[in-house]
């Protein structure tokens, strides 16, 4: 039974991309059949992330308005074969998502994944909208900061009211993921910490990603962090929190980075 | 410096706590008003519309403010009358019902 997971957050820049790159990864590389939708109309961003930036020939809006067909859209991960990529538009508008053409797509990628990932853009304008529009679990993605809490908590009052699900009286399975953490800061009450978050919120909590110079490595290099350093600390997280969106329940910890030596005697921290 | 010192002290002097609480005191209200007609809005209208059944006012002239703060809120009414405003003599007739 295919899942449709929106990644979404309200405010720009808490890492939706790069969250739906590492879950996509981490999910795929447990053997599920994976694909990550890009609805950031007119900015895409996951083709660049995923690596796939030279191989995009058609898009969502090409798929949705019915210029191509959807296998003719989707491209297919190099290092993983069960990971594919829908990708956005990059001179259209995001007027050119209909609701019934982006229904019509999703049904139809419901029918070829096990995981359906889309990838909302920032904002509450059309694009967020579309991509949480038939989602069935939404990942939330929150930095631990007062603008990002603010935005996530308009974005959760969306999901209770302007999806489809919630058009027929169900619910959207809300998960929150806290990215950029600083377990050090947050001890020293320096940044709000998770219970503060989670106390705010009131949705449970999916996993924490630690701040972490890994991250932008793999974005650098065109890769999920989860494939291209898979012990890293946020790559165990985002590993974690793959497994318990398939619902298994694993103890929530904050990995840590392992620090070597020379890192420690030059006192560098996470970039 | 001084931070160092204080946190040598044992004190806690961390920005969270300021965060958490302005957020809750935020949201509180934010989801209050989602679905909600504009609150202020329909309160400067009625207001209006009451006033002035009894004296001839300006519209523009007539300000709502609300204030929300943690424990209380205020609602602060401001209509400026010109001077020797008109009184309306005749009621209309469901004026006082």
């Amino acid at each position: 039974m295919a899942k449709v997971l929106v990644v979404t957050s309200g405010k720009g820049g808490v890492g939706k991309t790069t969250s739906t790159a590492a879950l996509g990864g981490a999910l795929a590389q447990n053997g599920e059949r994976v694909v990550v939708v890009d609805f950031d109309v007119g900015l895409r961003n996951l083709d660049l992330v995923m690596g796939a930036e030279r191989r995009v020939v058609f898009d969502l809006i090409n798929v949705v308005q019915g210029v191509a067909k959807l296998s003719q859209a989707l491209i297919r991960d190099k290092r993983l074969e069960n990971l594919w990529l829908l990708p956005a538009s990059q001179t259209r508008d995001k007027d050119a998502l209909t609701e019934e053409g982006v229904r019509r797509v999703i049904a139809d990628l419901r029918t070829k994944f096990d995981w359906v990932i889309c990838d909302s853009p920032a904002g509450i304008e059309r694009g967020a909208t579309m991509a949480m529009r038939y989602a069935d679990e939404a990942v939330i993605v929150t930095n631990p900061e007062v603008s990002s809490v603010r935005d996530s908590d308009r974005i959760i009052g969306m999901l209770d009211s302007k999806t489809a699900r919630a058009e027929k009286g169900e619910q959207v399975k809300k998960h929150v993921l806290v990215t950029r953490y600083d377990s050090g800061r947050a001890s020293r009450g320096e940044m709000l910490s998770i219970d503060d978050v989670l106390d705010i919120l009131a949705v449970p909590l999916l996993g924490i990603i630690p701040e972490s110079q890994d991250v932008l490595k793999a974005s650098n290099v065109g890769t999920p962090v989860t494939l291209n350093s898979a012990n890293s600390a946020p790559s165990r997280a985002y590993f974690d929190a793959a497994r318990r969106l398939n619902g298994e329940s694993i103890p929530m910890t904050v990995p840590v980075e392992r620090k070597g030596l020379m890192d420690r005697l030059l006192g560098r921290r996470a970039a | 410096m001084s931070l160092n010192l204080m946190r040598l002290l044992g004190r806690r002097t961390g920005s969270a706590p300021v965060a958490r609480e302005r957020l809750q005191i935020l949201l509180a209200h934010e989801r209050g008003m989602i679905g909600q007609p504009d609150l202020v809005g329909v309160l400067r209208e009625e207001i209006l519309a009451v006033v002035s059944r009894h004296v001839m006012l300006d519209p523009d002239k007539v300000m709502v403010k609300m204030d929300r703060g943690e424990s209380v809120s205020t609602l602060e009414v401001d209509i400026e009358l010109p001077n020797g405003f008109e009184r309306r003599t005749r009621l209309p007739v469901n004026a006082l019902a």
